[in-house]
């Protein structure tokens, strides 16, 4: 017996845990059992599966047979607790699905949220670019993540070096402008929380010119690296039509040649408005969705330089919709004893004015009421198609909140991609769907 | 002036107010490019009048209620015609309407096309006491793990699914935590002397 597996037997067959060590041993030890069929459990604990994604594998010596996807590992009941708070407070939950996006799970609740309400229009426009601003950041910091962590997990430890340094950069910026480095809940229903600070976009332009320069790093260590290709190229191959029929959207559908966007097909948040290319390749593969994460941080980075044009012309500009029936009274101040109220407002509602205590009282607690209907709201987070799918009863709490999450629907491809390659590339295919966990079981 | 009804008497814990639901029917034109889904519908599918319950414009966005037997047939033209091509489902989810007596469990599918760049919704209403639907996977193979979560969150049987398990509450769960009459489960919490009932235990507003 190695040292490395341990086995017991049972009902079902006999069972290897294996910890560590030398894949070699463990299959001497299985080459010596009667049955040909292996079964190998592949996390949730696993360091290379993307966090706690269970994956069952069943293999023929070193090449997979068939494999299913074990997921709800961090199931937390978001749909459900949205039910029993106020619209607003439902920003707090969904920040906290896609946690590497969080500015993207925010946006599509608040846009549904302002379909339901019918103020679409009437959102100021300094709220919107903002929102497209961070979203854009969110989105250099999650596809930086994705590669970071990707490379990882086949071997390369110096690119998530880089990658996480400037992911740093981008969540400074997002803890300047809302506080919070992730789970901000910045985006409201309505606009967004506070304005941007004064110094916000000088900082963020000082940002963009260190990031293109900085992206070249991971670009010299990566793009044309022979040992990356051979672990990229051809692998976790899934063409043009098992993406549609599985409804699998984002960079792995836009690797199969097909340039569908919704920033550019059905665009929201005025993104008709910015200058940017739709990155695409043809190689169905592991390193086409590769390269097109790394295209699009600079096409990010263009959308970022020209939301802060506009945001200069702005400036002082509302952001948030002038219906004070929708719009939470207070203006978020530093005090003393840290971040709260502004003083000027607690001022007025404890001094002055009686109406406005309890304006801000009853608006804050019981929330506004949303007219009954249903809406969903499709916008492009990192990883394809992310809908909210909203239905309100008319009260001031959601009736139903239902997230169509990219990374559920991307992550049921992992069967197509995997079955029939070798054990190795079911690494590198789960990471080019770059799944997040918190996204897949919400 | 928020729409509190009754006495007005918020001191007390009223609980949830579960609505009605009941959506206006739409009466042609339904305007936008939903004329021409729903003209290219009844072309390549004389039956439409008898498949579809009901058709809802709202929002901008064009509901089609349709009865399950013949969810899928109308599904596969859907997806099929030239002139329709909503060759993407994005998935299936539940919504639970307790009050809604005949069709408590409403299925809703947001479909997508990209050929024509177009969106519609179906939507598929089952009594709690016979809640089965058809299932889509045979259509749209994505529709597997989405129809598992509704079976999982809702307790919809999509009849004819290759493997309709859990997927995300553990194989042994009781109860679908999603349903309306399921509970939260929060507990009260005590903070300087003050109890605050659990979330669900909370009064509501309407």
């Amino acid at each position: 017996m190695s040292t490395f597996a341990s086995s017991r037997e049972t009902t079902e067959g006999r069972i290897y845990s294996v910890t560590g060590g030398d894949w070699d041993d463990v299959t001497r030890e299985i080459g010596s059992a009667k049955e040909e069929r292996v079964v190998v459990n592949m996390g949730p604990q696993h360091p290379s599966t993307h966090g706690v994604l269970r994956l069952m594998l069943e293999l023929e010596g070193e090449t997979i047979t068939e494999l299913r996807c074990g997921i709800g590992y961090l199931h937390t009941g978001i749909e459900k607790n949205t039910e029993f708070r106020t619209w607003t407070q439902g920003v707090t939950f969904v920040t906290r699905m896609d946690y590497l996006s969080p500015l993207f799970n925010e946006t599509t609740y608040c846009l549904g949220v302002e379909k339901l309400l019918g103020v679409t229009e009437d959102v100021p426009e300094r709220a919107t670019v903002i929102r497209v601003l961070m979203m854009e950041l969110n989105r250099i910091s999650s596809h930086m993540v994705a590669l970071g962590t990707g490379a990882l997990e086949l071997g390369a430890m110096a690119p998530m070096f880089f990658a996480f340094r400037e992911r740093e950069r981008v969540l400074d910026i997002f803890e300047m402008v809302s506080g919070l480095r992730m789970n901000m809940a910045y985006i409201r229903p309505g606009g967004v929380a506070q304005d941007l600070p004064s110094d916000a976009i000088t900082k963020i332009r000082e940002l963009v010119k260190d990031l293109r320069k900085n992206f070249k790093d991971n670009e010299k260590l990566l793009v044309g690296n022979s040992i990356w290709i051979k672990r990229t190229k051809d692998v976790g191959y899934l063409d043009l039509a098992g993406c549609i029929t599985l409804g699998v959207t984002g960079p792995v559908l836009r690797a199969t040649g097909m340039p569908w966007d919704l920033r550019k097909t059905q665009p929201y948040c005025g993104y008709e408005d910015y200058n940017f290319d739709v990155i695409t390749t043809d190689t169905c593969d592991v390193y086409g969705r590769f390269l097109i994460r790394m295209q699009e941080l600079e096409q990010s980075l263009r959308i970022i330089e020209q939301a802060c044009d506009k945001l200069e012309k702005l400036d002082g500009a509302p952001v948030m919709v002038a219906d004070k029936k929708i719009a939470w009274p207070a203006q978020l101040a530093l005090g003393g004893d840290g971040l709260g109220n502004s003083l000027d407002h607690i001022r007025q509602i404890m001094g002055t004015s009686m109406e406005s205590l309890i304006h801000h009282f009853k608006i804050v607690t019981e929330g506004f009421r949303v007219p009954a209907g249903q809406v969903y709201t499709p916008v492009e987070s990192p990883r394809g198609e992310l809908g909210a799918h909203l239905v309100s009863d008319g009260g001031t709490r959601p009736y139903r909140v239902h997230f169509r999450t990219p990374s559920f629907s991307n992550l049921q491809s992992t069967s197509a991609m995997c079955e029939g390659s070798l054990i190795a590339d079911v690494v590198a295919a789960v990471a080019s769907i770059d799944p997040v966990m918190g996204d897949v079981d919400r | 002036m928020f729409g509190v009804s009754g006495t007005g008497d918020t001191s007390g814990y009223g609980g949830l107010v579960r609505a009605n639901y009941n959506p206006i029917s739409a009466e042609r034109p339904y305007g936008s490019y939903f004329d021409d889904v729903a003209d290219a519908l009844e072309r390549a599918y004389p039956q439409f009048s008898d498949a579809i319950e009901r058709v809802v414009v709202d929002r901008g966005e064009l509901t089609l209620h349709i009865k399950r037997e013949k969810l899928v047939e109308v599904a596969k033209v859907l997806r099929d015609d030239a002139a329709l091509r909503f060759e993407v489902c994005l998935g299936v989810d539940g919504v639970h309407y307790p009050e809604d007596s005949g069709r408590e469990l409403h299925a809703v599918y947001p479909l997508l096309s990209m050929t024509h760049n177009r969106r519609i919704r179906l939507e598929v209403s089952v009594p709690d006491s016979d809640p089965h639907i058809p299932t889509l996977v045979e259509v749209w193979a994505g529709n597997n793990w989405h129809e598992r979560e509704t079976y999982d969150m809702f307790g919809i049987i999509f009849d004819g699914h290759p493997a309709l398990t859990r997927i995300l509450m553990p194989d042994d769960w009781p109860g679908h935590p999603q349903r309306k009459d399921y509970p939260l489960g929060g507990i009260p919490v005590e903070y300087i002397g003050a109890t605050v009932p659990a979330p669900d235990e909370r009064r509501g507003y309407r």
